[in-house]
């Protein structure tokens, strides 16, 4: 350091902040649609998440906004993990793979274990202390979408398909988490790892008569499932009460009628933020997690609702687009992964508040309240960016 | 990337775009297709609507007071929603509440149910109204009971004590007026869903008396509260408010205190004949039940008008119970709910007379002429006995209607069958003046009082008589060829195949025992009280029918008048001036020298009336007393009936004359307007007034 130099003094101070907007600083670099459209969804999801949890709180007694603040909080973390995400080097990702999975599979037995707890009929969450709660099986679409990703490029960057012994593995890599989700049970997870799964494999260049086998396989299988009883009529007409109320009348009947009641009622522009009487009745259940996206039909109406799928769509777009610019394989499969997660359950979620997909407990990805999903999904999008500058390294 | 990954990214992207598209799609519909549906249902879903009953009108007497009115009262009430979100579906709330207001717990548990749905109590026990009201179990609790139902809310969540009011009968002075005021009962589900009333599920109406006749002004508008409530059903707030409009009052033309001497009078007549203490009455008469009707003989207004057997009308409070209902309908108790005087029937006996006589002149006889009141007279085979077979010589027809001679009547109504052609009938029909002389007193019709379920009596011609055998020939027919062999009685069989027999060959023809019969009022005529209180009324005011009327006006509780129910004429009865005058000589010589004198003779006040014995097979005979007073200028008019009772004079009589003494203030042989319980000693004219504050002054007393 040389105090003669005050213009030094001057470039050191400037360095700090200036440095960051360089052209090639990673600042600048980083996919700003990507994180425009998550930042506006985390808008709109607090605005929305708000709305849904004001009323519940004040009849409880309670505070207010203390959904609110902990959804703040849950997006700041949130955030912090993206960045960290983003800034990992792409070769430690590499290495912690391995350790993400293993601690997203111990977290699964956990859950099955008498350590874990039932929310909303799934089996799928442990109390921690203070009020705050994990669901493993979020972290573990991180953990495979990674470590099936380096499992399909280790040996295959050059070559057109991977072997059948890659795909084995693959598969068995895969079955772990998804047989303990399947336990639990949490059927809409599993639904969601199955179509990353397939997607990823489809990707990875696995021939067509292969995915055909599988998806064929899975459909036997489901089939057989009912069939024989391993699911339990009450499961079966949970799953079916989308298309028919009746079928379950007094739980997903109510909640998908009361759900449309709500979204119908919206119109074009809505009854405007916080003065959704569906919502502030409290006629739909589970409005500020799975159900959230009927708050912003009520509130927002088509204009808002729908600027929401559009926002899910740039995503979308966003996403298949740093999987095609990918440098190298595993690059483009971590990106399916995430593509194929958002999209199954974006569709997934929104279709069951509309009535066209069953109703299962799967949160909509930034808009919905809920820490472990919403860590994962900023986890996603740190990977994304991870992905996104590796291409200039 | 291979170009097989690119593709498929393709594929991902292309699907990813579809899927969004879809939900884009479906959102559109929902939201703007379809979105008047679910705005509807989104407003059935938030809004309920709480009703707030109207306070139903008062129904007073001429005098302002009060027959049927309000009180307040302690109802514990449960609300279903909240005592079934108890952990143990309320089974602990409703053991605990059924203990602290000492009822039975299935009592409380049926009135929880809703009527119509799976496992509920049969009505009237179940709820009939919305499940998101209140439903009451118990009325008339104590404060005591109310106060540690209120005091302590964790006991008892989902209950309330609070006051309500329910319709009371306080019976001025006695004056019970059951059948006159009626009764209310639940809305029944046709007229629910009539839909054009609109009544509501939980409202009472009018079922019987003043209180269904003018249960329109009465009842009032209920108000609403249309609440906005979330998924729990818990209230968030007022959407809109309509408060209620009380019910209009009924101010009527009865008297209450002239109503409770006319009760007492009908009751003690009753008792006294059924001990055996009124003349002919000796081992006891039946007197199963009577009737009693003052009018005002200018207007046909009703002035008091019982029945007896009777009840107390609050008995229907707050719903009557299956056991109270068979207590009131049983024949074995005599039907206490029946009212004698405008839905009893009942031969009219010689109280008939006036209208045979009125029907003799238009026949053509003379009220100059001397007519032989032997002591039988000879009807074909038939002999026709006079009453006690007494015999009085040529007599004219005055002294006949005095002493009521039966043997000069039977004589007038069988020359009457004689001209019209007797049993076959002069070319062009028979006058058949009597039968038409009665209708033309307004006997076998409705007098179109103004109360519910009147009955119009009957008076039977020779095409009746004709239709029926008709109508029932071919069964005669049959019966007089194959006898009665299932009955066992042989002398009975016998004598029923010998009816058959006679009636399948001339059981069409209109004999003259019939015609003999009609004009004493025996046979198969019958007739109300209140019939004959018209008849003796047009009598005594020179002629004209009126409609008698309960009702005088309707006031609104502002004490603002609505309506006022002038007096309604029916039509003239068919007697000139002469005549009537005749008539009215002969039944003030009723009084002072014929069957009345032994109660009116030395009366104070003139007055002019008939008896009747009615002779009913198998029965004790119907007491007629219809009267009028005083004879010169009528006020009003008077007529009791007690069903197998005994004589006119012997049961009805004293009755009637202790309703006069009431009405003119008589003690010994004074009459004083200043004693009578009427103020003044006359009716009143101008209605009672009702101040702002809902204070209730009696009329002025109108100056003589």
């Amino acid at each position: 350091m040389s105090l003669g130099y005050p213009s030094t003094d001057v470039y050191r101070r400037r360095s700090s902040v200036d440095r960051a907007f360089d052209r090639d600083s990673t600042l600048r670099r980083l996919d700003w649609v990507l994180m425009g459209a998550v930042l506006a969804l985390l808008f709109v999801g607090t605005l929305l998440v708000w709305s849904a949890t004001r009323q519940r709180q004040l009849d409880l007694g309670l505070d207010p906004q203390a959904v609110l603040k902990k959804h703040l909080l849950n997006i700041i973390i949130g955030i912090s993990l993206a960045v960290m995400t983003t800034l990992l080097d792409y070769r430690m990702l590499r290495a912690y793979a391995p350790l993400v999975y293993i601690a997203s599979v111990v977290g699964l037995l956990a859950v099955l274990s008498p350590l874990g707890s039932t929310i909303n009929g799934a089996h799928s969450w442990i109390i921690l202390p203070a009020g705050f709660s994990v669901q493993p099986s979020e972290f573990a679409k991180v953990a495979l979408v990674v470590g099936v990703a380096m499992l399909l490029s280790e040996r295959r960057d050059g070559e057109s398909s991977p072997l059948l012994s890659d795909l084995g593995l693959a598969l068995g890599f895969a079955a772990i988490p998804l047989l303990l989700i399947m336990l639990q049970p949490d059927l809409g997870t599993a639904m969601v790892i199955s179509f990353i799964i397939l997607g990823m494999l489809a990707v990875a260049g696995v021939p067509t008569k292969w995915i055909a086998g599988m998806v064929g396989a899975a459909a036997v299988l489901g089939l057989i499932a009912i069939k024989v009883g391993v699911l339990s009529t009450y499961q079966v007409n949970r799953f079916a009460a989308f298309a028919n109320p009746s079928l379950d009348p007094r739980g997903v009947g109510y909640n998908t009628g009361q759900a449309r009641i709500a979204i119908g009622q919206g119109g074009l522009s809505g009854q405007g933020l916080f003065k959704g009487t569906q919502t502030n009745g409290k006629f739909v259940p589970e409005q500020q997690t799975d159900f959230i996206f009927t708050v912003a039909g009520e509130e927002l109406g088509l204009i808002g609702a729908g600027m929401i799928i559009v926002l899910l769509g740039v995503i979308l777009w966003r996403t298949i687009r740093i999987a095609r610019r990918a440098e190298d394989l595993f690059g483009v499969l971590v990106a399916t992964g995430i593509a194929c997660w958002f999209t199954f359950q974006a569709f997934e979620n929104i279709g069951m508040t509309l009535g066209i997909t069953p109703v299962t407990g799967l949160p909509l990805p930034f808009v919905s309240y809920g820490g472990s999903a919403m860590f994962a999904n900023m986890m996603a999008i740190g990977l994304l960016q991870n992905v996104h500058l590796k291409r200039y390294v | 990337m291979s170009d097989r990954s690119r593709l498929r990214l393709l594929v991902l992207q292309v699907l990813a775009v579809s899927l969004m598209l879809t939900l884009f799609g479906r959102l559109f519909f929902l939201q703007v297709v379809s979105g008047e549906q679910y705005q509807r249902a989104a407003a059935d879903n938030r809004t309920r609507e709480v009703v707030t009953p109207a306070v139903r009108g008062l129904i007073l007497d001429s005098q302002g007071r009060p027959l049927a009115q309000n009180r307040t009262t302690i109802v514990v009430s449960v609300d279903r929603t909240a005592v079934r979100k108890q952990k143990d579906d309320g089974v602990a709330v409703i053991k605990r509440l059924s203990k602290t207001l000492g009822m039975r717990e299935s009592k409380v548990k049926g009135s929880l149910t809703l009527c119509g749905t799976k496992g509920a109590a049969k009505a009237p026990v179940c709820w009939n109204g919305s499940p998101y009201q209140p439903i009451p179990i118990a009325k008339d609790v104590s404060t005591d009971v109310a106060l540690s139902i209120m005091e302590r809310r964790e006991l008892y969540p989902g209950v309330t004590a609070e006051l309500s009011t329910v319709r009371d009968y306080p019976a001025p002075g006695g004056a019970q007026s059951a059948h006159v005021l009626g009764y209310l009962g639940p809305v029944s589900d046709k007229e629910y869903s009539d839909g054009s009333s609109g009544l509501r599920r939980t409202d009472l109406i009018g079922r019987a008396g003043l209180e269904a006749s003018y249960d329109t002004y009465l009842r009032g508008v209920p108000g609403f509260k249309s609440l906005a409530v979330n998924n729990a059903g818990s209230v968030t707030g007022t959407v809109a408010t309509q408060d209620a409009t009380p019910g209009n009052y009924v101010v009527t033309n009865l008297d209450a205190r002239v109503q409770a001497v006319a009760e007492k009078a009908l009751k003690t007549q009753i008792m006294a004949a059924r001990a055996g203490k009124t003349y002919k009455c000796g081992g006891g008469c039946r007197a199963d039940s009577g009737s009693v009707v003052v009018l005002n003989a200018k207007t046909g207004a009703v002035v008091a008008m019982a029945s007896y057997p009777s009840y107390d009308p609050n008995v229907w409070v707050g719903g009557v119970s299956q056991k109270e209902y068979q207590s009131l309908t049983a024949p074995s108790s005599n039907t206490p709910l029946l009212s004698r005087a405008w839905a009893g029937e009942y031969i009219p006996a010689s109280t008939f007379k006036v209208i045979s006589t009125a029907a003799a002149v238009r026949a053509g006889e003379s009220v100059n002429s001397l007519y032989d009141c032997a002591r039988e007279y000879k009807v074909g085979n038939l002999t026709k006995k006079n009453f006690e077979s007494e015999a009085f010589g040529p007599i004219t027809l005055r002294r006949a209607i005095e002493i009521s001679c039966n043997t000069v009547f039977y004589g007038l109504g069988y020359d009457a069958w004689v001209r019209d052609g007797g049993l076959s009938p002069k070319a062009g029909g028979a006058d058949e003046w009597f039968v038409k002389t009665a209708r033309d007193f307004g006997l076998g019709s409705l007098t179109n009082v103004d109360l519910p379920s009147e009955r119009p009596g009957r008076v039977v011609d020779r095409a009746d008589v004709l239709k029926r055998w008709k109508d029932n020939k071919a069964t005669y027919c049959k019966r007089a060829k194959t006898g009665y062999p299932e009955i066992g009685d042989r002398t009975r069989a016998r004598l029923l195949t010998a009816f058959a027999q006679e009636n399948c060959v001339d059981g069409g023809q209109y004999k003259g025992g019939f015609a003999a019969d009609f004009a004493i009022g025996q046979g198969e005529t019958a007739v109300t009280p209140l019939q004959m209180a018209t008849v003796y009324a047009a009598i005594a005011n020179g002629g004209t029918l009126w409609e008698p009327q309960v009702a005088k006006a309707v006031i609104s509780p502002s004490g603002v008048v609505i309506k006022k129910f002038e007096p309604k004429a029916s039509g003239q009865i068919p007697v000139d001036q002469a005549t009537l005058q005749y008539i009215q000589r002969s039944l003030r010589g009723v009084a002072t020298n014929g069957t009345g004198k032994g109660l009116f003779k030395d009366f104070p006040v003139a007055v002019s009336a008939k008896t009747g014995s009615g002779q009913v097979t198998g029965k004790d005979d119907t007491s007629w007393f219809d009267s009028y007073a005083p004879s010169d200028n009528p006020q009003y008019v008077v007529v009791m009936m007690v069903s197998q009772g005994g004589t006119g004079a012997g049961t009805s009589g004293p009755g009637v004359k202790k309703i006069y003494q009431a009405l003119f203030g008589v003690t010994g042989s004074t009459a004083s307007a200043s004693r009578s319980v009427l103020p003044g000693g006359r009716l009143p004219t101008a209605l009672p007034t009702i101040g702002k504050d809902g204070s209730i002054k009696q009329p002025a007393v109108a100056k003589r």
